[in-house]
């Protein structure tokens, strides 16, 4: 049988449609899983992307024209049919999926199966063949419900105002950032936001998507005027940036915070242990739902999980690609490879 | 347990001296008598015994989280830390009873005589009624090893602030033989007898390394004397008996049955701290033959023939029952002194030797030429000073001669542990034989985060092979190797071993052929060994 999708130094290409899904080399024709620099990069022929994807992207690539679908709306390329479907990992985020001649193949990207109440709800998509990723995909990370992380982050936050100090959260700009302002209980107090996030905050509200009311952080900002607010950056703004808020506690929102060693190397007072890819369990139940034989795993802990999934009797292979690095800081995780020595099939 | 694990992961979560007192007072505060003598018991490196061993808990845990062992195994390095791995490996707790600190102590000690089948019923319920950290404290009583971001000084200092007395009082208090199963709280830090302990030792007095000698004022304010590579100890004699502690407040009598003799001829109250030598014909050893005396619980005939160890007396802390830590070093050396004049010359003790302080070249000569007797430079001590508690600046300095360097290239890189559980930090180093690179050392300290941070982007994209969790990686990257002393050792590939090795810079001006070759090793052998 031949393969819907190949693996190739520039990344996974459908041979019958002649285009590539989240390509790293320079191609004829991309179609994109969500804006993640990982995956959306820029130097493509053409782009083609949900409608819910295209603003942000527009947005970081700058001056290049994205083509536009609906979720679950076929479209015709060359000789494969090509739809689009929520991965639940942030707004606009999908997983592609390619059939050529009955055979049915998934390109998840990124996804998770939990609704975080903000991106379009993951759906599961049955096929032949699913190629998913493995950030997380070790027995060893299983996230709370997202209400409990709120709760920890809200007493957090209440518990520091008390004391006169600012909370400074470092998360991703797009995706976990918004997540977490949707998720807090914006009325303890103000919220305050780094450029880098207040950015992709325009794009996503012109878009019609609900985000609590928030500040821009600029050099004319009087922070005395948000006393004990929240503030939320990307953790690179750490250091001088957030030091003229004053007295403060820092945390960390990132799955990695799982870990105790993570959180100490961190150095931050606090860790909130939340993520936009699947834990262990939802990897296995999303993987589970595909009904799929043939699974290709990509960037995270690739071998390990490959290994697994053979011993749960698929036909499971390590898929080597430059994924990865989303997740708050993917120094931060331990022991994954950059280029997975595995071999590509 | 709950109030035990919010206090450990206050500490956990805090850098600030000031929160750890406070969360550790909190604690202090509320908890009771017997929870919080445990609790000083753990953070004092004191712990019930091993009940169980970690093979079988691995295969409980994996066991209960329906996992295969080997998808388990190699959870544990990326965790860095067993208690932790298991803790989150396992399914989430079906039931919850928040049971004091205690309870789960004597749960730990009463597993012990218990068969395997019972062991196994009593840690699998226990795990199934705690939370994830509290999952991950209970694994950490099991297993031994119970580390977390606090010291004993700072526990001590809450404590002394809670029960409002001395901080240095408090910490001869906790120091000694007592466990939480031999003592009550209130007899350890409530009762004012601290001598009602015969073997209980005094708090060591150390030192900090020196930065700049000019400060330090006329050299005759100063006791020089040479800093010996062995076991910094304490001889204590009362009551008829004689104990000997490591530094590490470890008793280390039964180790060292030559000191026994001093039992006869040093009067009853009397305290010496020194240090633990292997010693021959009036030179000094290496410290490798007097670490074959360390490992070992008692000592067969030929090994106390072949490594014989003396007292390098240092200091008097406790004259006639008195302690005399407050009097000035020049007066508790005169003392000390006039105590070894009076021994027979063939007892296992001796007065440390001064080095003349007549002036700081003289003394800066001294330290140059150190290693050529076994010692590791000078330790400088002013003559007005008392015998303090603790690491202290001011007073007492150490003057380390500069250690020997070599250039060699990295060969292997491995994960760390717990902190540094997502870094490579662990690197094996090789010099050049030939077209050979012949490994000789390992080293794991004395870079940056940001070294390491940049060396492990490094690492994952430059891994040729992997064994287990080591990679082999592609030599190209130099580092100057800095150490203390070097020893002929058969038992490696090398033909020779460090002592503290450590990564002094990393050379990233040196290209792979201009590091240093196996020959160097042996000629630095040689001169050295």
């Amino acid at each position: 049988m031949s393969n819907v999708l190949t693996f190739t130094d520039k990344g996974i290409y459908c041979p019958a449609g002649d285009f590539y899904i989240d390509p790293w080399g320079r191609v004829e024709r991309a179609l994109i899983t969500h804006g993640h620099s990982d995956h959306a990069r820029w130097g493509m022929g053409s782009y083609l992307a949900t409608k819910a994807a295209a603003p942000v992207m527009q947005h970081r690539l700058g001056d290049v024209s994205i083509d536009t679908v609906n979720y679950a709306e076929t479209v015709q390329i060359g000789d494969a049919r090509v739809s689009f479907h929520p991965a639940g990992h942030v707004p606009g985020s999908a997983q592609i999926r390619v059939e050529v001649a009955g055979e049915v193949w998934v390109a998840s990207g990124d996804y998770k199966t939990t609704n975080d109440g903000f991106s379009e709800p993951f759906e599961p998509v049955r096929c032949h063949a699913f190629i998913t990723e493995s950030t997380f995909g070790l027995p060893i990370f299983k996230w709370q419900p997202q209400q409990v992380v709120a709760d920890q982050i809200n007493t957090w936050w209440t518990a520091n105002r008390a004391e006169g100090k600012a909370s400074i959260l470092g998360a991703y700009a797009l995706g976990k950032a918004q997540r977490l302002m949707s998720c807090v209980d914006a009325s303890i107090g103000p919220i305050l936001t780094h450029a880098s996030i207040e950015n992709t905050n325009d794009i996503l509200r012109a878009q019609g998507l609900h985000l609590p009311d928030t500040v821009r952080v600029t050099a004319e900002t009087g922070l005395k005027k948000y006393p004990s607010a929240l503030v939320i950056c990307p953790p690179s703004a750490f250091g001088p940036w957030s030091k003229k808020f004053g007295p403060q506690s820092q945390a960390f929102a990132s799955g990695w915070m799982a870990l105790r060693g993570v959180k100490r190397r961190r150095a931050a007072e606090r860790g909130f242990i939340i993520s936009d890819h699947a834990d262990w369990t939802e990897l296995n139940s999303a993987i589970a739902e595909t009904g799929a034989e043939r699974i290709f795993v990509t960037h995270g802990y690739t071998s390990v999980f490959t290994k697994w999934l053979r011993d749960q009797g698929y036909d499971a292979h390590v898929v080597s690609t430059d994924y990865g690095g989303d997740e708050a800081d993917d120094s931060d995780a331990p022991q994954q490879d950059t280029q997975d020595a595995g071999a590509a099939v | 347990m709950r109030d035990f694990a919010t206090l450990f992961t206050t500490l956990d979560q805090t850098t600030k001296t000031t929160s750890k007192v406070a969360a550790l007072r909190a604690f202090f505060e509320a908890a009771s008598d017997s929870d919080k003598l445990w609790c000083i018991a753990l953070f004092s490196g004191r712990r019930p015994k091993r009940a169980v061993t970690t093979t079988l808990l691995r295969e409980w845990a994996a066991e209960l989280a329906g996992i295969p062992l080997w998808l388990f195994e190699e959870c544990y390095p990326i965790v860095g830390d067993l208690a932790e791995t298991i803790a989150l490996v396992l399914p989430p707790a079906r039931q919850h009873d928040d049971q004091p600190l205690t309870h789960w102590i004597k749960t730990v000690q009463s597993i012990a005589p218990q068969e395997e089948a019972a062991r196994k019923k009593i840690i699998l319920d226990a795990w199934d009624r705690l939370n994830t950290t509290e999952r991950f404290l209970f694994n950490k009583l099991l297993t031994g090893g119970f580390r977390v971001g606090v010291s004993q000084k700072l526990v001590t200092r809450a404590l002394a602030q809670c029960t409002d007395q001395d901080e240095a009082a408090l910490t001869h208090k906790l120091m000694g033989s007592w466990t939480p199963d031999s003592i009550t709280f209130d007899q350890l830090v409530l009762q004012d007898d601290p001598e009602a302990d015969l073997s209980k030792p005094y708090p060591f007095y150390l030192a900090h390394g020196v930065d700049d000698i000019d400060q330090l004022g006329p050299v005759s304010n100063w006791c020089a004397e040479l800093k010996w590579d062995g076991i910094r100890g304490q001889l204590i004699k009362r009551g008829g008996a004689h104990h000997l502690w490591s530094r590490g407040e470890e008793l280390m009598t039964d180790r060292f049955p030559e000191f026994a003799q001093l039992r006869d001829f040093l009067p009853d109250g009397t305290v010496i701290d020194g240090e633990v030598l292997a010693f021959q014909d009036g030179v000094p050893l290496s410290f490798n033959v007097l670490q074959k005396r360390i490992g070992r619980k008692t000592v067969p005939k030929k090994m106390l023939i072949e490594a014989p160890v003396i007292l390098q007396a240092y200091d008097l802390l406790e004259w006639h029952g008195t302690d005399i830590r407050e009097k000035p070093l020049s007066e508790r050396r005169h003392l000390l002194a006039s105590l070894i004049e009076n021994l027979p010359t063939d007892l296992p003790i001796a007065l440390s030797k001064q080095v003349p302080a007549t002036s700081w070249d003289t003394l800066a000569e001294a330290r140059e030429t150190a290693r050529e007797v076994n010692a590791e430079g000078l330790m400088l001590k002013r003559l007005s000073s008392p015998y303090l508690a603790g690491r202290k600046k001011g007073d007492w300095w150490k003057w380390k001669v500069d250690p020997l360097t070599i250039d060699a290239v990295m060969i292997y890189a491995q994960a760390g542990h717990g902190r540094r559980a997502t870094l490579f930090t662990d690197y094996t180093f090789a010099v050049k034989s030939g077209n050979e690179l012949v490994p000789f050392t390992k080293a794991y300290s004395g870079l940056t985060d940001a070294e390491f941070k940049q060396i492990t982007s490094w690492v994952k994209k430059n891994t040729l092979q992997r064994f287990g969790p080591v990679r082999q990686v592609t030599p190209q990257h130099v580092f100057e190797i800095a150490f203390e002393g070097i020893q002929a050792s058969p038992r490696h590939k090398s033909g020779i071993a460090l002592r503290f090795p450590r990564m002094l810079r990393w050379r990233q001006d040196k290209p792979l052929d201009e590091i240093n070759t196996l020959e160097d090793l042996q000629e630095m052998l040689r001169q050295f060994g």
